[in-house]
């Protein structure tokens, strides 16, 4: 059984790391990263079936999971470190010259539990199918999970990736977009109306759900229910409803704190919301 | 009205040619074929040896010879339509279970038209794919400027890590698709659409990162890549005829470069013609240039496109118009010698 208790545990842990990670740099992006906290935690330390703490690039015989708006690596990080695949005490060195923890995810430092560089948007669900294909070939019945922001979703190559795997019955993928409503100009609806997005997945041969994406026991349904779906010749979405900013009650509704960092007092005050649970880095 | 390849490419259909009073290698044309072959064969063969490799494709699957793959192993084959930026993405993400993919479209569309796609999911996060693009240059003819990108190499040179190679025959580039396997690491493997003449050996291995010297002289380099291979071996010929002993290496692999090949060459001769299908800001002419400032005070006459789009009409006629033949290569190594 899920021990959710236990979950929020570690999702606000993650959450202080997160705007402390920023706060100590005066650079990176909270609003997104404090949204998905709850999600990030459940995959990593309950959902997906992995082999951590060891990392293979390749991932076969174990799900793989994909981060294609890159630019929330502080969850991303947060919590591949507690979940053990580097020390914790490097999220110290979060955007600092040198770091395996660049701005956003790379490879190219060899940070283990990370797959691919992400950051210019729109690109992870193409990746995604590529080894959702290789595990097919390889015949590995593990899955592969991306996670998209919604503002992503304006990008071109998102829909060429959403044809594919609807046509090419890519049943082995499961994605989700962290559906909050904003990106850094505004609201999504102003800046770029997404118009029925649950209706242009399934009209590209998708099977689409939506769920609160800040509560855990409803997004674990929901998630179990996909791997129960999977290899039924269909691929799976999940528009998780969020809220950017989720936890610290300054940030939430809106989206001003899509890209910039607390001050000394807003981390204090951010903190005070904040329990810690397993020990600051 | 020169409907045929034969009318087209009658130029380069001598009978037989045998390059004299060279040093290093004779010369002789074996048949006329497309490298695009070269890269399908290749990869057909390939697919027997391995059963990693896997091939990609945006709808152009007959024009870029990958028919023979794509009907032997279709479980292996991926046509992802007209969607160039979702192929290469894909191509990234089959890399993650230790697939070996090769893309296969057109140089503009595997190039200009997918840049970040290659340089974050590839390059930036050094996967293992192979980007082979044919119908480079202006010899993919009549469909005009469009398509015919001249910017490719310098695009993908600059990308850190990636592997560049512009094959100047069939059997050369058959034997390119065959050796890129081989190597842990992104690879933009370049080749076009015109029969062209095909001379150097069958079932030659290919070395990457090695300049082939075909031909050693005391007067001038020339330094070929791609189609202007050949050309640079007829150049040498006439520059024989006039007493000038011209030494001519294929350069194969764009990056890594050869400089110690090079280097070696030029001190024998003093100076250098660089020859290619693609614009002179770069190319290769350019890396040879920077090359040669920081090791040697000797000149360079590059042979390339300036600064110019294309534009329809035969290979032929592209490559007289803009002076990327025998004769221009000729023309460029009168001046340097006069200069020296």
């Amino acid at each position: 059984m899920t021990d959710f208790e236990q979950l929020k545990r570690v999702a606000s842990q993650v959450r202080r790391d997160i705007v402390r990670m920023v706060h100590a740099r005066q650079s990176g992006h909270p609003g997104g990263s404090l949204g998905c906290a709850d999600l990030m935690t459940l995959l990593y330390f309950d959902h997906l079936r992995i082999n951590a703490p060891e990392f293979d690039m390749n991932g076969i015989g174990e799900d793989v999971f994909f981060l294609s708006n890159g630019h929330i690596s502080p969850v991303f990080y947060s919590v591949l470190a507690h979940r053990g695949y580097f020390p914790v005490s490097e999220l110290a060195t979060f955007r600092a010259i040198e770091s395996r923890l660049q701005g956003h995810p790379t490879t190219h430092e060899g940070l283990p539990g990370v797959r691919i560089s992400s950051g210019s948007l729109g690109q992870g669900l193409s990746a995604g199918i590529g080894a959702a294909n290789a595990k097919k070939l390889n015949r590995d019945r593990h899955l592969v999970y991306v996670l998209m922001g919604d503002g992503e979703q304006q990008e071109g190559q998102i829909w060429e990736a959403a044809m594919y795997a609807g046509s090419r019955k890519t049943d082995n993928l499961i994605a989700l977009i962290d559906y909050n409503h904003k990106q850094i100009d505004g609201p999504v609806d102003e800046v770029m109306p997404l118009g029925d997005l649950r209706a242009k997945y399934e009209a590209f041969g998708w099977k689409v759900y939506e769920t609160d994406g800040n509560q855990m026991d409803k997004l674990s349904e929901q998630l179990e229910n996909c791997r129960n779906e999977a290899f039924k010749g269909f691929p799976q979405l999940i528009l998780m409803k969020t809220e950017m900013g989720q936890g610290v009650d300054f940030m939430m509704g809106t989206h001003k704190w899509h890209g910039i960092a607390p001050n000394d007092e807003q981390l204090k005050n951010a903190l005070s919301q904040l329990e810690e649970t397993l020990g600051d880095y | 009205m020169m409907s045929n390849s034969k009318m087209r490419f009658r130029s380069w259909k001598k009978p037989l040619v045998i390059i004299e009073n060279i040093e290093m290698m004779k010369f002789t044309i074996q048949n006329h074929k497309d490298t695009r072959s070269g890269f399908g064969d290749g990869l057909f063969e390939l697919g027997q040896e391995n059963d990693k490799v896997v091939a990609l494709c945006a709808d152009l699957t007959g024009s870029m010879k990958m028919d023979a793959f794509a009907n032997a192993f279709p479980e292996r084959f991926f046509q992802t339509g007209i969607a160039e930026a979702n192929m290469m993405g894909i191509a990234a993400g089959m890399t993650i279970g230790g697939m070996i993919p090769f893309t296969g479209t057109f140089a503009n569309f595997s190039t200009g038209r997918v840049y970040d796609q290659i340089r974050q999911s590839i390059a930036y996060s050094g996967k293992n794919v192979k980007i082979c693009a044919s119908h480079a240059g202006l010899t993919l003819g009549e469909d005009g400027a469009t398509h015919q990108i001249l910017e490719d190499i310098g695009l993908m040179r600059m990308l850190p890590g990636m592997t560049v190679i512009v094959p100047c025959d069939y059997n050369q580039t058959k034997a390119a698709v065959k050796a890129i396997a081989e190597l842990n690491g992104p690879v933009y493997l370049r080749f076009g659409r015109p029969k062209v003449p095909n001379f150097t050996p069958v079932n030659q291995s290919f070395e990457i990162g090695k300049a082939l010297v075909y031909q050693e002289g005391t007067d001038v380099t020339l330094l070929a890549t791609g189609h202007l291979v050949w050309e640079a071996l007829q150049a040498a010929e006439q520059l024989a005829e006039k007493g000038i002993s011209a030494g001519v290496i294929n350069v194969a692999t764009i990056k890594p470069l050869d400089e110690s090949t090079i280097l070696e060459a030029v001190e024998k001769t003093k100076c250098v013609v660089t020859a290619e299908e693609h614009q002179q800001f770069g190319g290769l002419g350019e890396m040879v240039a920077a090359l040669l400032t920081q090791n040697t005070p000797y000149p360079v006459e590059m042979v390339a496109v300036k600064d110019q789009f294309g534009q329809s009409g035969t290979p032929q006629e592209l490559m007289k118009l803009y002076q990327l033949d025998a004769k221009a290569i000729v023309d460029a190594a009168l001046k340097l010698v006069a200069r020296k």
